[in-house]
């Protein structure tokens, strides 16, 4: 029993991880149509600036409010960064998708390599409060703190941005938008400042999955991003593009497929019954889970 | 990068098409046997013991230019089969390196763990390679678009993940498999026989070329060129999009795996670096540029790439990086973030790759040309 | 002679390479309904799209489009519609996961206070339906909707393309009745196939054939000519088109009114 306890919830925190990326992705591609590799970067850059302030950042930590400033740092850091790719480098093709994703494959290459060139290749210890090593006993299992931490995140992340949809004029924004983009402009608004907007939520969630993720690991790498991504994409088809909502479940879904089947099963089988659940998906669903729709 | 006249590349002349350059009749009557010059130019290349320091570090014919070279010309055939799918069909598929990477652990596997012999390794790798992207290509373009992306990504992501995890160790994981070479023609092992390996991979690129202007030109060509411009109208004269993509991504598929065959025979073994998606990434900036959908672009970029790729790392721990201040000397001893910078620039001033660049050109050299 | 309130001219349209519009010239008169007519696909939504600026990016537009001073083409759809051109797709275009209230609310701008009052006296039914999401409702209330959100705002000119398109007879008449009343104040460039709504409502017809303007004049006129209606709308008397009635098609602009090159 404990044991299905400890697989749900560290499962759940897998899930939480995928959400923080898929969700920022999800929005960013049912908006503005734009598949963006480079959103690993966000995260990566998360993960770095919030190591970098604990380190560095008067004020910023490894332990307590230090930490969290330091982690806040790191979100802005990577919302800024989004902003900054979207402003120059994606809203100058708008509406020209093939290109747009070309560019962002580019900047994920390019990026990742700076990440590189400037912290080195190798995996660094990330500072963490030392509760975060702990475990906490739920229900006699041992969970470790730090999937708890992912898993509340999350959860907050996802209540703030339904309601961000859900009661203010962006969200609704947002959601008109990504069903049609087009009425929302012939209707005298101007929809991009809505896509840097997209951009810079997505940025941040991601960039606080860097920084929690890492956590969770106990190590940052440049190369984080990367296969992180690849589930999160996974997660974004599942779910429906465009669909926060979405996104939460086909995260779920995906996060305790991959936990249960990989202690069940051999190690890596997960990885796999998540691709088959995405094949049998697209064969029954083209559209996803969701469709196109932002759920607020 | 300007300096890269390396000797194997004389073929773009003939890329461009004739009415880009008007007026002199006598090389116009050459023209079309340019590609064979280059052929047997490529072919004759390791006879020479030319230096071309900065270019390459040994002579032409030392074991180790002739298999950076080889690389090169794989991967040239290999940017040039991608380019089917993207720039002649306008399939953006992110997941070609699974293809490449059952070509090179098929035989692997094959040769080293099953002791078949390298003939029978590499038909039966083809072969299960071109099933393989008839199979997923039937699920895969089920979808379009960027959720078709997602798709070929996730399918190339399965490939990964079965060589790291190492089920049945049979791909040796993250160490990779060295190939065992007891059992292989004696020509194709031993650094002596580098030049062997050398003519396989510019057999291999020529044949992918051969194909693809072949398949181009056919009417299933016209079709698909009609799917990369507007797919309703395909569908309106009552051909079925979806067959036709199929063909085009399973014949992509199996060229990509015989790519893998020969890459695995040039590096000697398999490492998992050729499952990862970076590479199908790579295939594409590769495509963009040299310039999809033209005869040469694909080619000239996977070899500029790949040579790139290569001497990049050589140039970034050279002294004339090392001596630059640290802002600028760690980014550039990264080749993928010179690749990178240059390929976003390059989708933004250079949309046509590498191929354009010489039509842009065009204006000037006739003018240089009648004073 | 009073000016127009939108003038275009030499307007063409490629998509995909396809000649769409070729070198199409009217205008919109500043009071009253100018009715745009023409079969089907000759390309009555391509213009109004052409005018709002939503071509599609492979979509290539050439002439000028004037409204008042001001040139349209080359500025954002978004800016236009701030400057008082209101546009109504064909098909509605609402916005189906949202409620009746939230697609008012969209169209809402800051610095004006939007028209509810007037929205909801001209439909009630929005006003009750307010928490429904739209994509419920029938035909007729989303085309209500369409129109509604649109009136929030003040406007110089409407473009509405094919309002009864799809609907019940009984909704037709009420959809004619709002825009009989909605064209009081606004003009209105209207996109209409069905001739009991043109002979309502139309001041002004203009009529496209194969990518041009092939008539245009008073609406009750042409309504008049079967013979004319039936060549270029294919609807009308089964009576062949006599070759009396050739010269008028030849010269499309000889009876324009007004003085428009
Ligand atoms: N995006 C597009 N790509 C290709 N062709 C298009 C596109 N949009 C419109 N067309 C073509 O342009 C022509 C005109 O279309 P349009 O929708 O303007 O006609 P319409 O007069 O509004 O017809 P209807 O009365 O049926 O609404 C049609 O032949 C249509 O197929
Ligand atoms: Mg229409």
């Amino acid at each position: 029993m404990s044991t299905v306890i400890l697989l749900t919830l560290t499962g759940l925190g897998l899930a939480a991880l995928y959400f923080l990326v898929a969700s920022g992705l999800s929005l960013v591609f049912g908006l503005a149509d734009v598949l963006n590799f480079a959103h690993g970067l966000f995260l990566g850059v998360g993960a770095y600036a919030t190591w970098w302030a604990a380190g560095n950042l008067p004020g910023a930590g490894a332990d307590g409010l230090g930490f969290v400033v330091a982690v806040v740092f790191g979100v802005l850091a990577g919302s800024a960064v989004a902003v900054l790719v979207e402003l120059v480098l994606i809203r100058p093709l708008y509406s020209r998708t093939i290109e747009q994703v070309l560019v962002t494959v580019g900047l994920s290459l390019a990026g990742v390599a700076l990440l590189q060139a400037t912290w080195g290749a190798d995996a660094r210890p990330f500072p963490r409060p030392g509760w975060t090593r702990d475990v906490t006993s739920v229900l006699g299992a041992q969970v470790p703190n730090a999937g708890l931490l992912l898993i509340v995140a999350a959860a907050v992340v996802l209540g703030a941005l339904l309601a961000f949809l859900r009661f203010t004029r962006y969200g609704l924004i947002i959601r008109a938008g990504v069903e049609n983009r087009e009425m929302v402009t012939a209707l005298g608004i101007d929809v991009r400042k809505a896509f840097t907007l997209v951009f810079a939520i997505g940025g941040a969630a991601a960039a606080l999955a860097g920084a929690l993720g890492s956590v969770y690991f106990g190590t940052v790498s440049p190369g984080q991003g990367g296969s992180l991504l690849i589930f999160a994409f996974i997660v974004v088809v599942i779910g429906g593009m465009g669909s926060v909502v979405g996104s939460a479940y086909a995260a779920v879904a995906v996060g305790l497929l991959q936990q249960f089947v990989n202690y069940y099963g051999t190690s890596g089988l997960g990885d796999l019954c998540v691709v088959g659940l995405l094949a049998v998906v697209l064969l029954l669903r083209p559209q996803g889970l969701a469709g196109k729709v932002a759920h607020a | 990068m300007t300096e890269v006249k390396s000797p194997e590349v004389p073929a773009p002349p003939a890329a461009v098409p004739d009415e880009l350059t008007p007026g002199h009749a006598r090389w116009h009557g050459l023209r079309p046997y340019a590609p064979l010059a280059a052929l047997v130019v490529a072919a004759i290349l390791p006879y020479s013991t030319v230096n071309l320091p900065g270019i390459f570090e040994g002579p032409l014919n030392s074991p180790g230019t002739l298999q950076l070279l080889a690389i090169c010309l794989v991967f040239g055939g290999l940017a040039a089969g991608y380019d089917l799918l993207f720039g002649r069909t306008g399939m953006l598929s992110f997941g070609h390196a699974l293809y490449f990477a059952a070509g090179v652990y098929g035989t692997d596997v094959l040769v080293t763990r099953a002791g078949l012999p390298l003939w029978q390794a590499a038909l039966l790798t083809v072969t299960g390679g071109t099933i393989l992207a008839a199979l997923l290509g039937a699920v895969a373009l089920r979808t379009v678009g960027i959720a078709f992306a997602m798709v070929t990504l996730a399918f190339a992501q399965v490939g990964a993940i079965l060589v790291a995890r190492d089920f049945g160790g049979l791909t040796g994981g993250e160490e990779g498999l060295p190939l065992d070479v007891s059992g292989l023609p004696a020509a194709l092992v031993g650094v002596t026989n580098t030049v062997n390996l050398y003519w396989l991979a510019l057999a291999y690129l020529a044949l992918v070329v051969l194909v693809v202007h072949r398949v181009s030109g056919s009417p299933t060509g016209r079709v698909l060129a009609g799917l990369r411009d507007d797919e309703r109208r395909i569908g309106v004269l009552g051909l079925d999009p979806y067959r036709f993509k199929l063909v085009a991504f399973t014949l992509a598929g199996g060229l990509a795996t015989a790519g893998g065959v020969v890459y695995c025979l040039i590096v000697g073994g398999a490492s998992p670096h050729v499952t990862s998606s970076e590479l199908t990434l790579s295939l594409l900036v590769m495509v963009v540029l040299g310039g999809p959908g033209t005869r040469w672009g694909p080619v000239l970029g996977g070899i500029l790439y790949m040579y790139l790729d290569h001497r990049l790392t050589a140039f970034g721990t050279s002294d004339a990086v090392n001596n630059l201040p640290a802002f600028l000397s760690h980014p550039l001893s990264q080749p993928l973030f010179v690749l990178g910078t240059v390929f976003i620039l390059a989708v933004y001033f250079f949309p046509g790759g590498l191929a354009s660049l010489r039509t842009r050109l065009t204006p000037l050299t006739t003018a240089l040309r009648r004073r | 002679m009073t000016e127009p309130v939108l003038s275009v001219e030499n307007l063409s349209v490629r998509i995909a390479g396809l000649h769409i519009l070729q070198g199409v010239s009217f205008e919109v008169a500043p009071t009253g309904v100018t009715v745009l007519l023409g079969r089907n696909g000759v390309g009555k939504t391509t213009t109004l799209r052409a005018i709002v600026g939503l071509t599609p990016r492979n979509g290539e537009v050439r002439g000028t489009v004037r409204m008042g001073a001001q040139s349209l083409l080359a500025r954002p759809t978004h800016r236009l519609v701030r400057d008082g051109l209101g546009y109504v797709p064909e098909d509605r275009c609402v916005f189906a996961a949202l409620t009746v209230t939230e697609n008012l609310r969209l169209a809402e701008r800051r610095g004006t206070t939007p028209a509810y009052d007037k929205v909801y006296a001209l439909f009630p039914e929005l006003d009750r339906r307010g928490r429904q999401r739209a994509g419920s409702l029938s035909g007729g209330q989303q085309q209500m909707l369409a129109i509604g959100r649109v009136l929030l705002n003040d406007n110089r000119l409407l473009l509405v393309d094919e309002p009864t398109k799809g609907l019940a007879p009984k909704v037709v008449t009420e959809v004619a009745e709002v825009l009989e009343r909605v064209a009081e104040s606004v003009p209105v460039l209207l996109v209409e196939q069905n001739l009991a709504v043109v002979r309502r409502l139309a001041k002004d017809a203009v009529v496209l054939s194969a990518g041009r303007v092939a008539w245009t004049g008073d609406a009750q006129d042409l309504l008049l000519e079967t013979a004319l209606t039936k060549s270029l709308l294919g609807v009308g008397s089964e009576v062949p088109v006599s070759a009396r009635s050739e010269p008028g098609l030849r010269a499309p602009q000889s009876r324009t009114k007004g003085g428009s090159a």
